[in-house]
């Protein structure tokens, strides 16, 4: 969390009233979201309503044993992050406090009370290179600088948004802290890496554009039938054990995006933990490095405390937005906005506000979309381009996506990727529906896919929806009547369609090659089906029985394909598909 | 310490009492009857000259005489590796007449959360001796796995099998002594009736397990609103145990369902909204305080993994109790009526069942190179059995081709020989996953799309195919 930089002691309130994380005040002299501290102990918190010389405020820690006529001081700033170098690597919790840090200053593994820490080091020295020479002119925004801040990411250093702008009359390069000014300008402004940024405001842009280009994830339900675009939203809906947060994580490992912010909110402990321990050994498919040193965490799990649930979407997309406006394009993972937008309720039902649908405050809506609308591809103030795709995972009571969260949500997101826990079931993952899920961006992606993967990924991939689609009617049939009652050219649509879903559909996420599959193999797999198909129709009408068909030995290679290198794919799957045709045409 | 004889309201577990100092949020209370009864209870809602109470122990006998002492602390676990053995009620009283507990030290109950970026990642697999959690599910150190259950099955019976069974295998070669492996339980009961608390207790002595063990009672006719306190006693001492003394402690708790049902009555008396079915909006937040106290600590030797048990009112997974739970704890196993009552002891119905640890906790050098892909092939088969199963009542098994009259026999099987185990019959993983071996071997080996090409060349059994053709 930031420290105030006002540092004026305002006038301290009394507290009036505790109940769970809603604490009310007298005489504090706040402004609404300032952030205050309350109590003996300084448990920070935020001001959420102002009723005449009542101040309500949500407390971002336990508020055991605090009692009314302890203080409140107010610090005169909102709520604010840190932005500057040291934010990649890190992992923070709803309010940027730093964890590692916490653990050393608490002393141990357990968090304890009143204990703040600024989001980047202060300490630390960075290598500082000038972008732009002493006389040129720059306005608010513009990078006069960079840092190498880790492997994978050089970190621009811009002017603040704010900034008169003007002149540089002094930059060099060489070690500073993020306190210290690495360049002045004629105005006397001067500016350091570190800047502060209230959570709640989207930082400016100029202009919002239309995303043509994929997110591409290396995987294959995704990139081939859903595809995400770089900049736009995607909602993951499903009951619990349906694999939301592993398909989160496998699209934080391999999503080409340069910087992944990944909010773990109102989740398990346990899983941050994975993250926090697989991250720094896993490969970045892009670079080679660590996958850590492009990530930054956000770890509020279900058990910290419920404002600081709330607060922590919002930290983590004005981190996103920083890095957007270096240029970079960001992937944003929240799992779970259900728990962000019952963080909401809780504090709401606290407040006695009137409830909207299930309880949910009425402004649940309003919240949800002004989140989502801060993604999006932009040009930046500087000229730069950027995007932040933001990939929201939603966690329906009784996996019912009739529910408001799921339903509000729906309404934003280009992208829908269900999850079903009747696949989950039959250990069919990523167990993501192909009958109910969506993406809008799918037309206007084509041109890149066509360019850069194949001139007919839309027509082969129109050709997979189309069998599955007949697939999903005939297996009504075959409920009643059984497969073998079905005419024979339906019994091979079937048989298709079974490898679509196993050879193409599932993957592995725990396999080490499987788990990542570039969009050329993912292409390879499905022509390999489709010229199983192709084949296998021709033999029908040469009058080959089907049993015979389905038996040839090449065949269950098909399933292989996905565990097959990458390298090693395009050879894989040309003698297949040549002995496929062989062993077909032999019948006949 | 002041004493106020100012209550101005009482209603349900509430006690709204005035005051003319500061009172803690959560504060503990000592509230004196006029017969001389002392009740306990805890600030909900502090403001200045007024405090809302809610009274553990029910406020029957209570009246706007009666007086009120506040404590000036939070509640507290008197904890003490000498709890061991013992019998305490839903408080945190001993109720075996053993001696007096002498504490090391007093613990708050809340409990502050893990730090994330502190906990060790839960890799130690679990024996439990149950196929169908061992083979299929697997347990490990540091995990919380609730077992989802219905009113009238034996979810008791499989709580104690695996509080019995649940060991570590040592590696080999590490040597030293074998007792480490034994967990220390902590038995939490909320709201259960005297006779279900006999059996455990009765299975406790006959195995002599209650000399690790630390059981705390709320049974069904004890204070509703005690039931929302007893975890937490036993949780803390868990974690006391755990990361202070090095134990790896097995926490269950039973029945979640009345804990809830506490939580509601409170909520209802506060006058708060209710959220779905009337169940306090901030449930989810209150279990994830519970459960998430499981899990293991980095630098520490101990652990603590939780089975907390519930029955789902009318078998309903979506009921908010097992919904929230689900989304918080790392998977569940799921008893089934249906395997009940063909006679499945125990009755673990795998497809629905989850845990979420399990793939870091096995394979190669955990348990054994070819479990995952077993598990995976099991599930895939067994699912697509029991979907043959709809159609074959209307069609008949003569109308399906061969492939899925052989799927059929193989969940026929699978639950005959897999999942029935019986209650006393402790398997370990290698047999486990070699009556595994000897199901997917009824398959023909191409069906295997999930198994590595080796772990088929060096388990399957070729034999099998014709012994069951043969029958």
């Amino acid at each position: 969390m930031s420290q105030a930089t006002d540092t004026t002691v305002r006038e301290d309130g009394v507290i009036e009233s505790v109940s769970g994380p809603v604490v009310t005040a007298t005489d504090l002299d706040a402004k609404m979201n300032d952030v205050v501290y309350v109590g003996e102990d300084g448990l920070m918190g935020e001001v959420i309503e102002i009723e005449g010389n009542l101040t309500t405020i949500q407390v971002y820690e336990e508020t055991s044993a605090v009692a009314p006529g302890e203080p409140v001081e107010g610090t005169g700033s909102p709520l604010s992050v840190d932005l500057g170098p040291g934010m990649l690597d890190s992992i923070y919790d709803g309010v940027q406090r730093p964890l590692d840090v916490l653990e050393d200053k608490m002393g141990s593994a357990f968090l304890d009370r009143g204990v703040d820490a600024p989001g980047i080091d202060l300490e630390k020295t960075w290598e500082f290179t000038p972008e732009v020479e002493e006389g040129e002119a720059v306005e608010a925004g513009d990078i006069v600088g960079s840092v190498p801040e880790t492997p994978s990411i050089d970190h621009k250093v811009m002017v603040p948004p704010g900034y008169e702008g003007g002149e540089v009359v002094s930059i060099e390069p060489g070690d500073f802290t993020v306190e210290e000014t690495v360049a002045e300008l004629d105005t006397g402004e001067e500016i350091q890496m570190r800047q502060e940024w209230p959570v709640r405001q989207a930082r400016p842009t100029e202009d919002k554009q239309t995303p043509t280009e994929p997110l591409t994830s290396g995987q294959r339900i995704l990139d081939g039938l859903f595809p995400l675009a770089k900049g736009g939203t995607a909602a993951i809906p499903g009951p619990f054990g349906s694999g939301k947060t592993v398909a989160q994580q496998s699209l934080a490992k391999f999503a080409d995006a340069d910087i992944v912010v990944y909010i773990g909110c109102g989740e398990r402990g346990n899983e941050m933990t994975e993250v926090i321990d697989d991250f720094p050994d896993l490969p970045d498919p892009q670079t080679g490095n660590a996958l850590m040193a492009r990530t930054c965490l956000i770890a509020n799990t279900s058990n910290m405390p419920v404002a600081a649930r709330e607060s922590c979407v919002y930290t983590g997309i004005t981190i996103a937005e920083h890095y957007r406006d270096m240029g970079y394009d960001v992937a944003l993972m929240a799992d779970s906005t259900s728990r962000w937008a019952e963080a909401m309720r809780e504090i709401s039902s606290r407040l006695e506000e009137m409830p909207g649908e299930e309880g949910y405050p009425a402004y649940l809506a309003a919240r949800l979309s002004q989140f989502y609308e801060r993604a999006g591809y932009f040009d930046n103030v500087n000229g730069t381009e950027g995007s932040i795709s933001a990939i929201g995972a939603v966690s329906p009571p009784g996996g019912d996506f009739s529910e408001p969260v799921t339903q509000n949500t729906l309404r934003i997101v280009k992208t829908f990727w269900a999850l079903d826990s009747d696949l989950a079931e039959k250990r069919h993952f990523p167990a993501i529906n192909w009958d109910d899920s969506y993406s809008l961006y799918r037309d206007q992606l084509d041109p890149w896919f066509v360019e850069n993967v194949a001139e007919d990924w839309p027509e082969q991939r129109q050709w997979a929806i189309d069998i599955l689609d007949e697939d999903g009617e005939l297996q009504e049939v075959v409920q009643l009547v059984g497969k073998d009652a079905l005419p024979e050219d339906q019994q091979l649509t079937l048989e298709v369609a079974r490898f679509i879903k196993e050879a193409w559909l599932q993957q592995n996420a725990l396999h080490d090659v499987d788990r990542y599959c570039p969009p050329e193999k993912t292409y390879r797999i499905l022509g390999a089906i489709q010229s199983f198909n192709d084949e296998a129709t021709d033999a029908l009408n040469a009058g080959v029985p089907i049993d015979e068909i389905t038996g040839i030995d090449a065949v269950p290679r098909l399933n292989r394909i996905g565990t097959t290198p990458d390298d090693e794919v395009d050879e894989f799957v040309d003698e297949l598909e040549a002995d496929i045709e062989e062993q077909l045409r032999s019948l006949y | 310490m002041k004493e106020y004889q100012t209550i101005t309201e009482i209603s349900g577990p509430l006690v709204h009492v005035e005051t003319d100092e500061p009172i803690g949020y959560d504060e503990i209370v000592e509230i004196e009857t006029g017969d001389g009864q002392t009740r306990r209870g805890q600030v909900l809602d502090t403001a200045s000259g007024h405090v809302a109470i809610q009274v553990f122990e029910g406020t029957e006998g209570i009246d706007t005489d009666s007086s009120v002492r506040f404590l000036g602390e939070t509640m507290k676990m008197p904890v003490t590796e000498d709890l061991l053995g013992r019998v305490l009620d839903g408080s945190g009283n001993p109720i075996d007449s053993g001696p007096d507990i002498v504490p090391d030290e007093r613990r708050d109950i809340v409990g502050a959360a893990i730090n994330p970026y502190s906990r060790e990642y839960p890799e130690d697999f679990i024996q439990t001796g149950v196929s169908a959690i061992d083979g299929m599910n697997t347990l490990v150190r540091g995990q919380k796995l609730p077992i989802f259950s219905g009113s009238g099955l034996p979810h008791n019976d499989l709580a104690l099998q695996i509080a019995r069974q649940a060991s570590v295998p040592e590696e080999e070669g590490e040597g030293g002594d074998d007792e480490d492996t034994e967990f220390a339980v902590i038995f939490g009961a909320m709201g259960i009736t005297a006779e279900e608390a006999n059996e455990f207790m009765d299975d406790f002595e006959r195995t002599g397990a209650l000399e690790r063990s630390v059981v705390f009672m709320n049974l069904a006719d004890d204070p509703a609103v005690e039931r929302t306190v007893t975890p937490r006693l036993a949780l803390t001492t868990a974690e006391y145990l755990a990361f202070d003394k090095g134990y790896h402690v097995l926490v269950i708790l039973t029945d979640m369902t009345n804990y809830c049902e506490a939580l509601r009555q409170i909520g209802a008396a506060r006058e708060e909204v209710p959220g779905r079915r009337g169940y306090p909006g901030y449930m989810y937040t209150d279990l994830a305080q519970l459960y998430e106290r499981a899990g293991r600590v980095k630098g520490q030797e101990g652990s603590i993994t939780q089975i907390p048990i519930l029955t789902m009112p009318s078998d309903d997974i979506t009921h908010p109790i097992p919904d929230l739970t689900g989304y918080i704890t790392e998977g569940q196993i799921l008893v089934d009526r249906g395997l009940n009552s063909q006679g499945i002891q125990p009755p673990i119905d795998p497809l629905p069942s989850l845990s979420r640890l399990m793939d870091d906790g096995i394979g190669e050098g955990l348990t054994r190179g070819d479990h995952g892909g077993v598990s995976d092939q099991l599930y895939a088969a067994y699912a697509e059995g029991e979907d043959l199963r709809d159609l074959v009542n209307i069609v008949g098994r003569e109308a399906l081709s061969e492939r899925d009259n052989n799927y059929l026999d193989f969940a026929e099987e699978f639950e005959e020989q897999f999942v029935q185990q019986g209650y006393d019959t402790s398997r370990d993983i290698d047999e486990t996953l070699d009556i595994g071996w000897d199901l997917l071997s009824m398959l023909p080996k191409p069906e295997l799309n999930r198994i590595d090409e080796e772990n088929i060349e060096e388990h399957y059994r070729e034999d099998v195919e014709a012994e069951v053709a043969a029958d």
